[in-house]
């Protein structure tokens, strides 16, 4: 008798306790509302009078004179900024953010260029990099953006790692911006010691231009779809959220129309032109005017500026044209 | 003979014959529980524990075990006796070498070994199988293993995962013959050539399957196919506790319930006549694919995504970092990155499941009542050169053969064996103690049915049902429209009728789609079109450089096209659909918000959907001072059109649309290449375009 009134008893004990320890007293989601904001800021400190705060390389074709590649504008714009070594440190995890958005061959330029991007991860290795991991979250299949893209076997030849987005890499983040405020995170972007954006510089009809701060749009998941209905505090709030150690805007060649898939070569122009910048809100200014925009037209410039992320104004900044 | 307590099979031996040649026995070891040699009282149950035959059961068991053997060897008493002994003279020099003893050299952890798990005693004569048996048998679990793998790891194969070795122009393939255990399937060629008249492609394959068939019987169904293998398995771990000793023989045994397989795969075969690959249904193959593919690994992937999600919320990195890598080695081998969901699947698997479970009431019930592939097999093993002869008058009645049999297929002595319906398994010769079963090259049948066992009227009935469920089935509504304006067929998929002739419901195309846009139909195309594909775009859309569901498609359903045809570089592009506005939903048009989502993702060249550039009025989301009407603002907005001309159907817009249940832009099949009478425009209305 007494051993069942005993193990009664524990039972009871046993459930009470389980339920007080897993009790959710305030209802669903109760407690995540405390969570902190996350903001990833792998900006560097220590920029000298000497070196340039916007590079811009050009190798367009000359009489006699083949255009320059992509490797050596990349390294030019580079090293007016100080050279890679002031972004990356020895041994840092490097992350790699190009734009794979689309099921695009490289001469459609709508992701960006894999030689842009193959040269940014071997000034990365030769600055010490332990590791440089290249990924990004795409509209279209990943696996046929990443091959179709030619990225996915330049990064892989060079020993970057290469992570395509898969749905357990995605983590819910509060980011407390204007209008995203939790999100999932595609975790391989942010969990690193530095961050470069290596976007593609073209038109996007209806945030009219796109490269740096809209690049950002890969690092979420779920259905961001939504956020076009308000695209310019979107884009104003991830730019808020990450802030790279570098960017660097591929616009060796352009979509000047019918961004930002494309789709069609006579939708693009090659300008062999490499952006490179610590500040995303000049980089955005600047590339603008490459397709004839202008930084007015633009709302998540202004919105960028206002809070702090960069400078509109890239005529203020020390800038190199080489 | 009136010594013998009950008679049996071996009791039509010539007992004199027997006692008098004792040299001829002198190599068969004696039975070590009687020491005697020579006749021994059937192993039944009832024997085993000594029991006399009074039960009921037991007694009833018996007669028919006794008619069983009056019947049957009467075909061969008297010419029985002569080839007998001249059988047993050819094994005692074959088998001459005795059962292994213990040799005293033996010693050590072997002798220790040997002590621990004796070697199991064979119970009758305790006549070895013939090595090369005892051998094949093993080669045969080898094989269906190994077949299986090979199944298994073309089903997580059908899938397309990229690679760091492709250059940016490399067409996008699948480096595998992922459809080959289809292709090789001749009931899906059968069926195919009664509908269409013709042999798809890979198809011709099957004839090597056939070939197969023509030498060796049914070994298809024991030693490849992987639904079988399958069935094998579980009907070695499910069985009941009834389905031992006794009850296990008796199931084993031939039942009439058998015949239902030949009633419906001649019923599939007549309806191919009628124009209907609607036997793909039943195919072991397409049901193995599509439960499997479309069912089994989503949701093991479903659960391991849980268990290994769960991992992350335990705050320590390395056991994170292992819940990603293990995340990351799974997606890049079996399943995809992301979950993959196919509509009512529930119902593939519950099937499924059933068929795997009827398994613990009727060992390989699928195999042995209704596969149609197994049927269509057991048709034409009647021809095969390769097969078993039994010598009745060794047999004891143990009915050790039946304990294993896989095909029920009458092995044991005193009835014939049933060719058609052996799956060549072996098992009834390694068990047999008493050397009454051979399979060897040219058998003579004196004992053997070839032809299956079916009623000429049930035949004739079923398969004029089949013929008569096609056209059952299309009077139903009319093909020139689909039954539903959401059955959206693969791009490159052929004119209704002729998908309807060719599909075999294999769900090899969904399982490939990369975006998880196929799904299978259930009543959406009519009850004839249960589980053909049909295009989901609120779950994914058509890739739009993607043709892998045709690379996969065994018979020609969807056609091998090339990027080239479906993007339309030079010809016109192949569409599936058209997309389809309502203003009442989208957002731009009847919420002054702007988004355009959908022609972002428009993935034609020019895009197919455009933006009309307008400023319009919406009323401020706050009221007036004084409670007045709110105030009316202009806001620019781009309001997006489709050009029925240059939209393909493909759905990208669907899916991404903001609307989240119900889209502002969907697709209908309305304006797909394939037909020709499901078209809006007057320009496509063109006869003479190849459809």
């Amino acid at each position: 008798m007494l051993t069942r009134v005993g193990a009664a008893a524990g039972v009871l004990a046993g459930s009470g306790m389980l339920g007080r320890a897993v009790w959710d007293k305030g209802g669903f989601g109760a407690s995540e509302s405390t969570a902190p904001r996350q903001v990833r800021d792998y900006r560097v400190k220590g920029a000298t009078k000497d070196v340039a705060e916007i590079a811009v390389a050009r190798g367009k074709a000359k009489d006699g004179e083949p255009a320059l590649t992509a490797e050596v504008l990349v390294r030019r714009a580079v090293d007016a900024m100080g050279g890679m070594g002031r972004f990356v440190s020895r041994g840092d995890v490097v992350v790699v953010k190009p734009n794979i958005g689309w099921d695009r061959m490289p001469i459609h330029a709508a992701n960006t260029n894999p030689d842009v991007v193959g040269a940014v991860i071997q000034l990365a290795f030769e600055a010490g990099a332990k590791k440089v991991v290249v990924a990004d979250g795409s509209c279209n299949d990943p696996n046929r953006c990443f091959q179709r893209s030619g990225i996915w076997r330049k990064a892989y030849s060079l020993g970057a790692e290469v992570v395509l987005p898969a749905e357990h890499r995605f983590r819910t983040t509060r980011m407390r911006g204007e209008i995203l405020d939790e999100w999932p995170i595609f975790t391989t972007l942010v969990d690193a010691d530095k961050v470069i954006n290596v976007p593609v510089a073209k038109h996007h009809n209806l945030a009219k231009y796109t490269a740096a701060m809209k690049n950002w749009y890969g690092v979420l998941g779920g259905r961001r779809n939504r956020l076009h209905q308000n695209i310019d505090v979107s884009i104003a709030d991830l730019a808020n959220f990450m802030c790279p150690s570098l960017v660097v805007v591929d616009a060796m060649r352009v979509l000047v129309r019918n961004g930002p898939q494309g789709g069609n070569i006579d939708d693009t122009k090659v300008m062999s032109t490499i952006i490179a910048t610590a500040d995303q809100v000049a980089a955005d200014a600047y590339g603008c005017t490459l397709i004839g925009q202008h930084r007015d037209n633009l709302p998540y410039l202004k919105m960028g500026h206002e809070r702090g992320l960069g400078t509109m104004f890239w005529e203020n900044l020390r800038m190199k044209e080489v | 003979m009136a010594a013998q307590p009950k008679p049996h099979a071996s009791a039509l031996l010539d007992r004199e014959k027997i006692d008098n040649a004792p040299e001829e026995h002198a190599h068969v070891a004696p039975i070590p529980w009687l020491g005697v040699v020579g006749i021994v009282p059937a192993l039944d149950a009832a024997n085993v524990n000594a029991r006399p035959p009074a039960t009921a059961s037991s007694t009833a068991r018996k007669t028919t075990t006794t008619t069983a053997t009056a019947t049957a060897p009467t075909t061969t008493p008297t010419t029985a006796t002569a080839p007998t002994t001249a059988t047993v003279k050819t094994t005692a020099t074959a088998t001459a070498s005795p059962p292994v003893t213990l040799s005293p050299a033996r010693t050590g952890i072997l002798a220790a070994f040997r002590k621990r798990f004796p070697k199991k005693k064979r119970p009758g004569s305790g006549i070895p199988a013939r090595t090369v048996i005892q051998s094949l048998v093993w080669v045969r679990r080898i094989s269906q293993i190994l077949f299986f793998a090979v199944f298994m790891y073309f089903l997580f194969q059908t899938g397309f995962r990229g690679s760091f070795a492709a250059k940016a122009d490399t067409a996008v393939r699948l480096p595998l013959p992922v459809e080959a255990f289809l292709l090789a399937d001749p009931f899906v060629a059968a069926m195919t050539v009664l509908s269409t008249h013709t042999i798809y492609r890979g198809l011709l394959w099957s004839v090597g399957l056939l070939g197969l068939t023509l030498v060796f019987g049914r070994v298809f169904c024991g030693w490849i196919c992987p639904f079988g293998t399958l069935h094998h398995f579980f009907g070695w771990i499910l069985p009941s506790t009834k389905g031992r000793g006794g009850h296990r023989v008796e199931a084993n045994k031939t039942h009439s319930y058998q015949r239902v397989k030949y009633y419906l795969m001649y019923a599939f075969l007549l309806a191919g006549v009628a124009g209907s690959a609607v036997g793909g249904l039943f195919d072991p193959i397409c049901i193995a694919v599509r439960s499997i593919g479309l069912g089994v690994i989503p949701a093991a992937q479903y659960l391991t995504g849980r268990g290994l999600g769960a991992m992350q919320d335990i705050h320590s990195r390395p056991l994170q970092s292992a819940a990603d890598h293990t995340q990351d080695y799974l997606a890049q081998t079996v399943w995809q990155s992301h979950q993959f969901y196919f509509h009512q699947t529930w119902f593939i698997v519950f099937l499924l499941v059933a068929v795997l479970f009827a398994n613990r009431f009727i060992p390989r019930f699928w195999c042995r009542v209704l596969c149609p592939l197994g049927a269509f097999l057991g048709i034409f093993s009647r021809f095969a050169i390769f097969g078993m002869e039994k010598d009745h008058s060794k047999c004891t009645d143990c009915n050790l053969c039946l304990v294993n049999c896989q095909g029920a297929d009458s092995p044991q002595g005193g009835v014939k064996w049933r060719q058609d319906e052996c799956h060549m398994c072996m098992n009834c010769e390694t068990a047999c103690p008493e050397d009454v079963i051979k399979f060897k090259f040219l058998p003579n049948r004196k004992s053997t049915v070839v032809v299956p066992d079916t009623q000429r009227r049930t035949l004739l009935a079923t398969a004029a049902a089949g013929a008569a469920f096609i056209p059952v089935a299309r009077i139903a509504d009319s093909l020139d429209v689909n039954y539903h304006p959401k059955v959206i067929r693969p791009p490159g998929a052929v004119e209704e009728r002729a998908f309807l002739e060719r599909c075999i419901r294999c769900a090899e195309c969904m399982k490939v789609c990369p975006n998880n846009a196929l799904h299978p139909a259930f009543l959406e195309a009519g009850i004839e079109g249960i589980w053909t594909p049909i295009l989901i775009a609120r779950i994914g859309y058509c890739e739009n450089s993607c043709v892998l569901c045709g690379q996969v498609c065994p018979t020609g359903a969807i056609q091998k096209i090339t990027e080239k045809e479906k993007l339309g570089q030079g010809v016109p592009p192949i569409k599936i659909g058209t997309a389809f506005y309502d203003h009442g939903r989208c957002l731009p048009w009847s919420m002054q918000t702007p988004c355009i989502v959908c022609e972002e993702f428009c993935p034609t060249s020019p895009k197919a959907i455009w933006v009309e550039e307008v400023d319009a009025e919406v009323r401020d989301d706050k009221p007036g001072p004084n409670g007045e009407q709110p105030a009316m603002k202009k806001v620019h907005l781009q309001r997006p059109h489709v050009d029925p001309n240059l939209c393909i159907g493909c759905g990208a817009c669907e899916k991404v649309c903001p609307v989240q249940d119900q889209p502002a832009v969907y697709i209908t099949s309305v304006g797909e290449t394939r037909s020709k009478t499901n078209v809006i425009l007057l320009e496509n209305t063109n006869y003479n375009q190849k459809s």
